[in-house]
């Protein structure tokens, strides 16, 4: 390996390793807030750029309606009140849409409220109703959901692999795109703004209050339905902007979100589920490993990542002690 | 006009009856404790009052009944609770896990500087200490900023469980001095405490809770003079506050 190979395949571990690393954030928040490992984020990160596909090729995307039918199901659980959130969103995003249609640079904010609108609803849909439910049960729950999303991924989209124009052209250095600047700009600025939001503002503490204790935020009037349609909502955000960051380098197509969720997934279990820093730096070495083990062994690359947990989850079995549920 | 009334509580836990059709009344002002041995049902008052707990019965809150009950629409009500065991946030400093008293009246840090500076002026130890972790704090620490964190919602009745649990003497005495001084400032009371000697210093009225049912109810002072209340609780309290 020389000097030059050396520079591209930490170049690519880096563009990867940070768009895991968002993943991973995503995945600690939310379950640190409502006890769900959110498996389907990567369908959701999909949905995002073969949405704006659709759309800027004149067609209503299949992920507009699941969204407006999950909208409708939440208005009917909220009732009352509560049920104005879901039912202006639903009414602003349709409008949105149609004005996309008209007006193709209002494709990109569409496919980013759709994306949101969908995991929050997701969210209060499917994992509030059983919010005293089990890890385990939640997990089922978020695997099913998975699976659904990724078969309705391919009614929506078809099987073929779509690649949606970069924002930037051209090559900022040799082995790595403008597009990839854009997404380590882009993932910096997110983990600063992240840094801000949970140091500076109340209600990133009101966040980090709910995750840490529940009866106490409940009883300091911070209502744990509010503060995990707000996590959702924060993981759905990053998941749609790295999704719409990423899909012109790579391939987009209804499958590809889970692999890029599942690794997501491992840096987060580096870091315990719990450690945000640390899901942030496992998910920057899951890419690099990545990127050496498909230059060494291509055809295991992906055995070799998600081998990285069996010493992860090692380590995690003496570290943290079993408790009863 | 009672600000507080409960009729005919009944408290469940699935099959269990935890408290069986308890009736009081709290007065503006005033301070009243619930005392009883462990496994009285206590605790579970307060619980199904906050709707933690599955309960039956009328609460009325300055004659009007609070209906649903749920922690975060009695707090809008002005009921707050310290609850047994604190629930802070340990990760979070004690300045942080004060603001976040005051969460659901502001969101913004300078509108809850002036009831910030009030906590801080009953509670010198937290300011010193505002920037800790508040699980770095003793738990004496724990107790009092558990008690800030509720002062932080401006309740028009604190409802303590057990503030006294696991603290050393001394620590007993300077939480009470403080609740003292929160009750002649006009703070409503509803007390939850083992230490029946302590409680019943402090308040205004006793219950004496026994298999979930109302067993003696007066004037603090009658209460510890019954001969029953000293053979039962007050002779226990004064060996745990000796030992």
């Amino acid at each position: 390996m020389d000097a030059t190979i050396l520079g591209f395949l930490l170049l690519d571990g880096l563009q990867n390793g940070v768009v895991y690393g968002l993943l991973a954030l995503s995945l600690v928040l939310v379950f640190a807030v409502t006890r769900v490992i959110f498996v389907p984020i990567g369908e959701l990160l999909m949905f995002a750029p073969l949405s704006l596909v659709w759309l800027l090729s004149g067609k209503l995307p299949g992920t507009l309606w699941l969204a407006l039918v999950l909208g409708g199901a939440w208005a009917l659980l909220a009732r009352g009140r509560g049920a104005a959130l879901p039912l202006l969103g639903g009414m602003g995003l349709l409008l949105v849409f149609f004005l996309a249609l008209r007006f193709p640079p209002l494709a990109y904010p569409a496919v980013v409220l759709l994306v949101v609108y969908l995991g929050v609803a997701s969210y209060r849909v499917f994992f509030q109703p059983m919010r005293e439910a089990t890890v385990l049960a939640f997990l089922i729950m978020a695997v099913g959901l998975h699976v659904a999303y990724q078969g309705l991924g391919l009614v929506f989209f078809g099987p073929e692999q779509f690649r949606p124009e970069p924002l930037l052209r051209g090559d900022a250095v040799v082995g790595l795109s403008w597009q990839g600047v854009l997404v380590l700009l882009f993932a910096v600025g997110s983990v600063l703004g992240l840094y801000l939001f949970f140091r500076r503002s109340l209600f990133g503490k009101a966040l980090l209050a709910a995750a840490e204790n529940r009866l106490g935020a409940r009883l300091s009037g911070i209502p744990p339905q509010e503060a995990g349609m707000v996590a959702f909502g924060i993981a759905s955000l990053l998941a749609a902007l790295s999704g719409l960051l990423l899909a012109p380098l790579i391939n987009a197509a209804y499958f590809m979100g889970f692999m890029l969720g599942l690794k997501g997934f491992v840096a987060a279990i580096l870091g315990g589920l719990a450690s945000y820093p640390v899901a942030f730096l496992g998910a920057l070495a899951v890419g690099f490993f990545e990127s050496f083990t498909s230059f060494y062994a291509s055809a295991y690359k992906e055995a070799l990542v998600f081998l990285l947990l069996v010493p992860a989850l090692f380590y995690q079995s003496f570290r943290v002690r079993a408790v009863e549920e | 006009m009672s600000l507080l009334r409960v009729e005919g509580f009944t408290v469940r836990y699935g099959a269990l009856e935890a408290v069986r059709e308890v009736s009081f009344a709290l007065e503006e002002g005033e301070a009243l404790t619930l005392i009883g041995p462990n496994g009285a049902g206590k605790t579970s008052v307060l619980r199904g009052l906050l709707g933690l707990a599955q309960a039956e019965g009328r609460v009325y809150l300055g004659g009007e009944e609070l209906r649903p009950r749920s922690p975060e629409a009695l707090l809008e009500r002005g009921l707050v609770l310290v609850p047994e065991g604190r629930a802070l946030f340990p990760g979070l400093s004690v300045e942080d896990n004060l603001l976040l008293g005051g969460f659901h009246r502001f969101r913004k840090r300078q509108h809850l500087r002036p009831d910030l500076e009030r906590v801080y002026a009953l509670f010198p130890r937290l300011l010193e200490r505002r920037r800790q972790p508040a699980g770095t704090l003793s738990g004496g620490e724990q107790q009092m900023l558990a008690i800030g964190r509720a002062l932080m919602a401006r309740p028009r009745i604190l409802l303590l469980d057990e503030p006294s649990l696991g603290l050393a003497p001394l620590m007993v005495r300077e939480i009470y001095r403080i609740l003292g001084e929160l009750k002649r400032e006009g703070t409503t009371l509803l007390l939850v405490e083992q230490n029946a000697k302590v409680a019943l210093s402090l308040a205004d009225r006793g219950l004496v809770l026994e298999a979930g049912e109302v067993a003696l109810e007066g004037p603090a002072e009658a209460l510890r003079q019954d001969p029953k209340v000293v053979e039962a609780y007050l002779g226990l309290s004064r060996e745990v506050e000796e030992g």
